[in-house]
């Protein structure tokens, strides 16, 4: 070797050392999955403007066949509905690339360096907050184009979307316990498939009212439905349905996520820290 | 002398299969080990436990000093991994890899853009430029992943079948990097299936079976331990190797091994210089067409073969 070689870092013993470990790590991991982003234009802008292209399709192609019971406007209905579930299909970005990482062996390589163990965790959570973000901004300024609107003022509103917000960090977890669970392309792939129904197994696009009555059940107590009725009232938006779980919407609302971090949560870090293949 | 990997008893299973029962081993440092074994052996299950990705269920082991489990933190940060993927970014480019890296071994932000075009040029990879990984060859990504492992300078290197999946080319250049790694004095312990390998890179063999070490030496004492040097005949005509067989049974007076695909028969000696002048007054009484004849030590494969194959080709070694 021609140049100094470098040292070994230093382990930190003190709480204080470590957090900085932790702090400069997890930062170093989002940095990563920003640079993606930086190389991938294309894909961060398909995976922003696909819940667009699902408005046009709900709001024009089949929302004139549509009736909001007691009167309203088809669009404003179906905004909520859709914030909910671009959460819900982050998680497909969420559990493909932790896959992707830990089928390659990356994630191997950073549990057999000296990173801080939060780390990649950290990394994931904050890249996939800020990409929701961004995409639910997208998403609002496409609902206020196609004639939605917030009629409670921005408190009320600014609420809404932290419990949105507060759904996508639920599914991070799952995500993340997925992504390092299955491993495999083709099991993520069927995964990726089976999003789908859960998404429209809830009140997204319909009134839980039209469906039989055991399908209307399932559909409400679908954690992604307490979200949209909920936000549907912090909005005023036309929220249809009069159930008990519809009239605890707020509460379930917060309930769900927290009661899939409770589960979620302590899984995935399990997981990362044990990784037994 | 000290050694860099101590392994003692060494135990994991998974469920109900046991994967590592009673795995010994140990390296000196500085030494290169090559840890041979057919798939299935335990060869990652033992590089995992030794790089604190994987807890044993017994026996102990320590890394440059370090106890895998007790002090895992401290062997993370003395040791390189090179696993069976080249386990880095594909979406970024190579500077960028190592520069992430760097920061994640707590180089700090100078001293990691300097480290990482310090390993750019000593891999040979400074033309890459901005190009993504995923557009590189086999040979440069597994480059690039030893130059990831070597961003602290480990004083010991794991590499898990580092040349796995890549065309002689790539393969050639691995090697010649990790020749460059080990004559700094660095300890290595390397698995592969490829015994042309092991035989190339390392100066201790610890060959693998069902979860334990079978059999351990140089090279050199591997080769002899399986009943020295044989003598062999390459005849020209396939047609005349049954008359070779006699040939050569009759010179040696040991058992013939025959390989039809090659026109070979060969036969262990003990007197190699008088078995040979034997042959070949048997060769010139039958008159037989000979392509080649001569002495040689057993390939690495036989040895290998013959530890880890059937039952009663392992017999044939012990007798």
């Amino acid at each position: 070797m021609t140049t100094a070689t470098p040292h070994a870092p230093h382990i930190p013993y003190g709480p204080a050392s470590r957090l900085k470990w932790a702090v400069a790590d997890g930062w170093t991991m989002t940095a990563r999955i920003l640079a993606h982003w930086a190389r991938q234009p294309g894909q961060v802008a398909v995976g922003l403007l696909f819940p667009v292209m699902i408005v046009l399709m709900f709001g024009y192609l089949f929302g004139g066949g549509m009736a909001v019971p007691g009167g309203g406007d088809y669009r404003e209905f179906l905004m909520p509905g859709m914030f909910a579930l671009s959460m819900l299909f982050g998680v497909e970005a969420t559990f493909t690339a932790v896959a992707a990482d830990a089928a390659k062996g990356v994630t191997d390589r950073f549990r057999s360096m000296p990173v801080s163990r939060s780390a990649v965790v950290v990394g994931r959570c904050a890249a996939d907050m800020i990409n929701s973000v961004l995409g639910l901004a997208v998403l609002v300024l496409c609902g206020l184009a196609v004639g939605w609107r917030w009629h409670e003022g921005w408190g009320r509103a600014a609420a809404a979307i932290g419990l949105l917000l507060l759904l996508r960090l639920a599914f991070l977890w799952i995500g993340i316990h997925l992504g390092l669970a299955i491993g495999s392309p083709d099991a993520v792939m069927a995964l990726q498939i089976l999003v789908w129904p859960i998404g429209f197994l809830s009140n997204a696009f319909v009134w839980t009212d039209t469906m039989p009555g055991w399908l209307a059940a399932v559909a409400e107590w679908n954690p992604l439905a307490a979200t949209i009725t909920a936000t549907r009232e912090l909005f005023g938006n036309p929220t249809g349905g009069g159930s008990w779980i519809a009239e605890h919407s707020l509460a379930m609302a917060l309930f769900w996520p927290l009661a899939l971090t409770a589960i979620f949560f302590p899984l995935a870090v399990r997981r990362y820290a044990r990784l037994d293949r | 002398m000290t050694f860099a990997v101590i392994a003692e008893g060494l135990r994991k299973r998974f469920g109900e299969t046991p994967a590592v029962e009673g795995f010994d081993l140990t390296v000196p440092e500085g030494g290169v080990c090559g840890l041979l074994g057919p798939n299935g052996a335990g060869k990652t299950t033992v590089v995992r436990m030794l790089t604190t990705l994987l807890r044993p269920d017994g026996g102990r082991a320590s890394v440059a000093g370090h106890d895998v489990v007790r002090q895992a933190a401290q062997v993370r940060s003395h040791i390189g991994l090179v696993g069976q993927n080249a386990a880095v970014d594909e979406v970024l480019g190579a500077r960028q890899n190592l520069v992430m890296f760097g920061r994640l071994s707590h180089l700090g932000r100078a001293r990691s853009r300097s480290r990482a075009d310090e390993l750019l040029e000593r891999f040979g990879l400074a033309e890459t430029g901005d190009k993504p990984v995923k557009q590189f060859s086999g040979g440069m990504r597994r480059r690039l992943d030893l130059a990831v492992s070597m961003i602290l300078a480990p004083p010991v290197l794991f590499l898990d079948e580092p040349t796995a999946g890549l065309d002689p080319r790539g393969r050639g250049e691995v090697w010649e990097a990790v020749r460059a790694l080990v004559a700094t004095g660095r300890t290595a312990l390397l698995t592969t299936q490829y015994l042309e390998e092991a035989d190339q890179l390392a100066d201790q063999i610890a060959i693998m079976d069902t979860g334990k070490v079978i059999a351990e030496g140089t090279p050199r004492e591997l080769k002899s331990a399986l009943g020295g040097d044989r003598v062999e005949v390459v005849v020209h005509d396939a047609a005349d190797l049954q008359a070779a067989t006699g040939v050569l049974e009759r010179a040696t007076g040991a058992k013939v091994t025959l390989d039809a695909d090659t026109r070979r028969v060969s036969a262990p000696v003990r007197e190699k210089a008088a078995a040979l002048a034997e042959l070949a007054r048997e060769l010139e009484t039958t008159g037989l067409a000979v392509e080649d004849i001569g002495v040689r030590r057993p390939t690495l494969d036989e040895v290998f073969l013959h530890l880890t194959g059937p039952e009663d080709s392992r017999k044939e070694v012990a007798a």
